[in-house]
């Protein structure tokens, strides 16, 4: 394939878990997926928004982290929400340990 | 470009029934999915069997593919035939799924690279640009620092006709000070171009720090060993201790045993508020590999003869 370069010079950005957070809408589109996917993942509890309703939810920005990783699980493995859910809590439990053992110095 | 045997990437033989391959691929991809394994070739391994399972998966698109199998072996040299100017046409299925990966000239070279997560430009208007999504890594000493970093990143881009390219870009970015393992940045109107005068999309970086010899992180707090002598957990010592951002003295309390953390407030990574740096006592002790060396630790052993080291497991 051909290669073509460019260059350019940024200078602003923002550490996105402590300086953004998200809508239901801009969430679907950082994460390229349909909302009701999302609106889906909430339900299970995977992802909690502030707000009453999904008009007025507020994702803090470690969600996209969350989301994407939810939505790559139940898409490669097709599972189903509530298995993600199950997931997802497996591997918070398992990067708690991970995070112990690194402070123990075990590797 | 090499013939792919997909049936071998799944472990299975080309005469199995399509409910078997979708439970090899599930087989390998809850062992190799990137996000679940800690396999070392993990994420390589994935793309293959992903890559196997999208051209298996459907029946058209198998047929198409044991057509061209049974004239190649895998890894033998592959040209499409003149005839597959065109590539095949397929009802549909994939197509529209976003993936994370891109699939190999192979696979393309066979069913066209619509089935990818690269888009074309789609109808016309106004449309905002997509965001993308990247993984840098980053040292330690460039999130103690913060300031600017060149990164480089591949992109693929489709033109109007449909022809894939890679678009080497290279961007400065500035690294906020105090950014963590795993943490995001949003470079606004960096991702994918609008159509007419629709806004960029963003790009998102994901920041992994580069493994470093001598510290450990967990979020914001930095671990290192700290390895003293026997008399210098015994009686206390002053230590002076490199730490990412210049030296420390540390002062090691008397009567310390292995495991214990002296705590440096406020000397981990710089975010607010800044993270806490820990040094993790160990002991080491010296070789008794001379006559005064043994003759050393004897002296010790008679003035601590009343010592018990395992009183547990003594009867």
């Amino acid at each position: 394939m051909p290669m073509n370069t460019t260059s350019r010079t940024v200078t602003h950005c923002v550490i996105v878990e402590e300086d953004v957070q998200f809508t239901l809408i801009e969430l679907s589109r950082v994460c390229r997926t349909e909302v009701d996917q999302l609106v889906e993942l909430v339900m299970e509890g995977v992802l909690t928004p502030s707000g009453a309703d999904p008009e007025r939810w507020r994702f803090g920005g470690a969600t996209l982290k969350r989301a994407r990783v939810a939505l790559r699980l139940t898409r490669d493995l097709e599972l189903s929400a509530a298995s993600t859910a199950l997931v997802l809590d497996l591997l918070d439990e398992i990067d708690a340990l991970r995070s112990r053992l690194r402070r123990l110095g075990g590797d | 470009m090499e013939f792919k045997d997909y049936y071998a990437v799944l472990g299975l033989e080309r005469t199995v029934a399509q409910d078997e391959i979708k439970r090899a691929y599930r087989k390998l991809a809850r062992k190799y999915h990137p996000d679940v394994s800690k396999e070392p070739d993990a994420e390589a391994r994935f793309k293959e069997v992903a890559e196997a399972y999208e051209a298996l998966k459907d029946v058209e698109k198998r047929a198409a593919y044991d057509d061209v199998g049974k004239r190649f072996k895998h890894g033998q040299e592959f040209n499409p035939p003149p005839e597959w100017t065109s590539g095949f046409e397929f009802s549909g299925g994939a197509e529209g799924e976003s993936q994370d990966f891109s699939r190999s000239d192979f696979f393309e070279s066979l069913f066209g690279h619509q089935a990818t997560g690269a888009r074309g430009p789609r109808g016309r208007g106004q449309r905002a640009g997509e965001d993308h999504h990247a993984k840098v890594q980053i040292d330690l000493l460039d999130a103690y620092r913060g300031g600017r970093r060149g990164i480089s990143l591949r992109v693929p881009r489709i033109d109007a006709s449909g022809r894939a390219s890679i678009e080497e870009r290279h961007l400065d970015v500035n690294i906020p000070k105090g950014i963590r393992d795993g943490q995001h940045l949003r470079l606004a109107g960096q991702g994918g171009p609008g159509q007419g005068d629709a806004p960029a999309g963003d790009l998102y970086l994901e920041i992994a720090f580069a493994p470093h010899p001598d510290f450990r992180l967990d979020g914001r707090d930095i671990y290192l060993d700290l390895p003293v002598a026997p008399w210098e957990a015994a009686l206390g010592a002053g230590v002076t201790v490199q730490i990412p951002d210049g030296n420390v003295q540390l002062t090691v309390p008397p009567g310390s045993s292995p495991g214990r953390k002296l705590r440096l407030k406020g000397r981990g990574l710089p975010s607010i508020p800044p993270g806490d740096l820990y040094a993790v006592l160990s002991i080491r002790l010296p070789p008794a590999d001379t006559p005064t060396a043994q003759d050393a630790y004897r002296r010790m052993a008679e003035a601590f003869s009343d010592f018990q080291p395992r009183p547990a497991l003594e009867t």
